[in-house]
């Protein structure tokens, strides 16, 4: 562990990225001893200038975009995380069963996640939100049951490469079940690149997840980042403050986690330096 | 020479074969979609109106509602194929003509983007690969992660601020003006000059992947036997890199555009939101806003297609280039 951190730190960029990160996880936890006001609630002043008074103004409502960008920061980030983490059980799960038992299995396992990885993921999100609801459940389910396919390519490649190592020879020679075997001396072996897409995998739900708030498909009881850029695409004109700073959010949290992906990448496998991890 | 064209046909149809049960398993997904949607089926098949008894009638007949499932999967199976959709009636049209109608602007926005982000994504990428870890390499990744990570629908409000309304250079909405109508090259340079924000906004991203991309397989290529062959010939460096390393860099490449489709596609719908684009995307948004599901359902089904067209066309021009490939 001491030696990752050792490796990582290397990274300046990906050094840079980790503290977004931590930086908005503290935004995201303290938000409402930070926040100046209820980022809901609405008041007489609106599209008041960035100003002493309001750090990045307010929207039509009067509402407090400081306050938004903040509590933003908790939706982005849950949506982010849990999406990224079903995707990647999934994934592992799926990957883990074709590269381990191979044949039959692997053939009819591959053939789905070819399909889905062929099915534009981003529309076929934006059709079942639109007809099961827009909660922000419905958008982290969906979006985590249909990333799964990247994730599980590449851990099918790993089980398939480690399975014919001595050391599981040797488990199964002792009578070690295919369960075990695959959960507990498999998969140690195969995290560093699942650790890798996972933090890729968070960056890409997150802009997901703003992409179709954005297309007014964002959950009306949330506040998020990609809400409070669909509602300033109407402003553009008179408050350039309501489509910039939730903007900013976006790009510094989806950047933050794609350099700790990158950095990661570095550290866990420097022969793959430089290499695309897609 | 025969029996490589010979091989060639082979691999087209084998490709084809391959592609008919991935359009039927899109259709499949969204009859499932339909029917496991909360509440009645026939709002999916109709939308969100206050309609006529009879329409609903008659949309229940169309679709063999009182059928069972199986007999109804066919129904909506055979009138996808025939080009039938559903009837969008938002538009009061049928939905297969509501989507031609828009096609062609996502198209020319998609095609001038990938022109624009594949063309200096390689130059990019080669400079930044040449001298690996130099200023400009490192100045290059880094402006290629920002790029990355740049939500285009955001990128593009801020374009639209920036360079449309306060500095008024460019259009910010539709395709063109509309106070005049103008004809052969004034038509065309009023075109291009409503393309340049929306192309930027959508081609940044894809600029930053193709850069990353060209580098990393230009680094992996010039580390290859042949290259140092290549070098020991006594060749120039600019040859070597241009000659021979840049062609085998390139042909994953091809790949890439292939793959990159659909994501592309996703990021014109946002950027057509943003600028008013007469496309897909454009429709997409009011579909949602008018919650006309069919037309959205129809778009689904219509974009899963050219997905996969597209794919299917990459591949092919992939083994036309690397002759190799028909072998597996």
């Amino acid at each position: 562990m001491r030696d990752l951190w050792k490796k990582y730190r290397r990274n300046r960029a990906a050094v840079f990225g980790l503290f977004v990160i931590v930086l908005f996880i503290l935004f995201a936890l303290l938000a409402p001893f930070l926040a100046p006001s209820d980022p809901l609630s609405t008041g007489k002043d609106s599209f008041h200038k960035p100003d002493s008074s309001y750090l990045m103004g307010t929207d039509d409502l009067g509402r407090d975009i400081f306050s938004g960008v903040l509590w933003g920061a908790r939706t982005s980030i849950m949506v982010g995380l849990l999406a990224a983490l079903t995707a990647t059980v999934i994934g592992v799960i799926i990957g883990a069963l074709s590269g381990y038992y191979g044949g039959v299995t692997d053939d009819i396992l591959m053939r789905i996640t070819e399909f889905f990885l062929v099915i534009p993921r981003f529309f076929l999100v934006l059709v079942i939100v639109a007809l099961f609801g827009s909660s922000i459940w419905n958008v982290i389910i969906v979006i985590g049951i249909l990333s799964w396919p990247v994730t599980a390519r590449l851990v099918r490649v790993e089980y398939l490469s480690i399975k014919e190592k001595e050391f599981v020879e040797g488990a199964r020679a002792i009578g070690a079940s295919d369960f075990r075997i695959i959960l507990s001396h498999i998969l140690p072996n195969a995290t560093p690149p699942i650790i890798v897409s996972g933090s890729l995998q968070i960056a890409r739900a997150i802009l997901l997840e703003a992409g179709l708030s954005f297309l007014g498909l964002g959950d009306p009881n949330q506040i998020s980042w990609g809400v409070m850029l669909y509602n300033a695409q109407r402003f553009l004109r008179y408050a350039w403050w309501t489509a910039t700073f939730p903007g900013i959010a976006i790009f510094l949290v989806v950047m933050g986690f794609n350099l700790i992906g990158d950095g990661l990448n570095d550290a866990l496998n420097p022969k793959q330096k430089g290499k695309e991890l897609q | 020479m025969r029996k490589e064209t010979g091989s060639l046909t082979k691999y087209i149809l084998k490709r084809f074969l391959q592609a008919i049960p991935l359009i039927f398993g899109i259709i499949v997904v969204n009859f499932c979609l339909i029917h496991l949607a909360p509440g009645d089926p026939i709002i999916s098949l109709v939308g969100e109106f206050q309609v006529s008894v009879e329409y609903i009638e008659d949309v229940k007949r169309q679709y063999g509602l009182d059928e069972p499932l199986p007999a109804q999967l066919l129904i909506y199976i055979l009138n996808i194929l025939k080009g039938d959709f559903g009837y969008s009636f938002s538009f009061k049209q049928p939905v297969i003509s509501v989507i031609l109608d828009r096609v062609p602007a996502t198209l020319l926005l998609m095609v001038v983007t990938t022109i624009f982000s594949s063309l200096f994504g390689v130059i990019f990428g080669v400079l930044s690969s040449e001298k690996q870890y130099s200023k400009t390499d490192n100045f290059i990744t880094f402006i290629s992660l920002i790029g990355y990570s740049l939500p285009v629908f955001w990128l593009g409000q801020i374009l639209l601020i920036v360079f449309g309304l306060k500095l008024p250079l460019f259009p910010t909405q539709g395709m063109q003006s509309l106070r005049e109508s103008l004809t052969g090259i004034a038509y065309w340079l009023d075109l291009f000059h409503h393309l340049v924000l929306p192309g930027f906004a959508l081609g940044l991203s894809y600029l930053a992947v193709n850069t990353r991309f060209t580098r990393a397989s230009m680094i992996e290529v010039m580390g290859q036997d042949y290259i140092r062959t290549a070098r020991a010939k006594g060749l120039s460096e600019r040859r070597v890199i241009y000659k021979h390393a840049l062609r085998n860099a390139l042909l994953p490449f091809v790949t890439l555009t292939g793959l990159n489709f659909g994501f592309l596609l996703a990021g014109a719908v946002l950027t057509e939101t943003v600028f008013a684009w007469p496309g897909l995307g454009r429709l997409m948004y009011d579909s949602i806003y008018t919650r006309d599901y069919p037309l959205l359902m129809g778009m689904f089904v219509f974009i899963s297609a050219m997905v996969i067209i597209a794919n299917l066309i990459t591949d092919i021009f992939y083994s036309i280039l690397d002759p190799r490939i028909r072998i597996g």
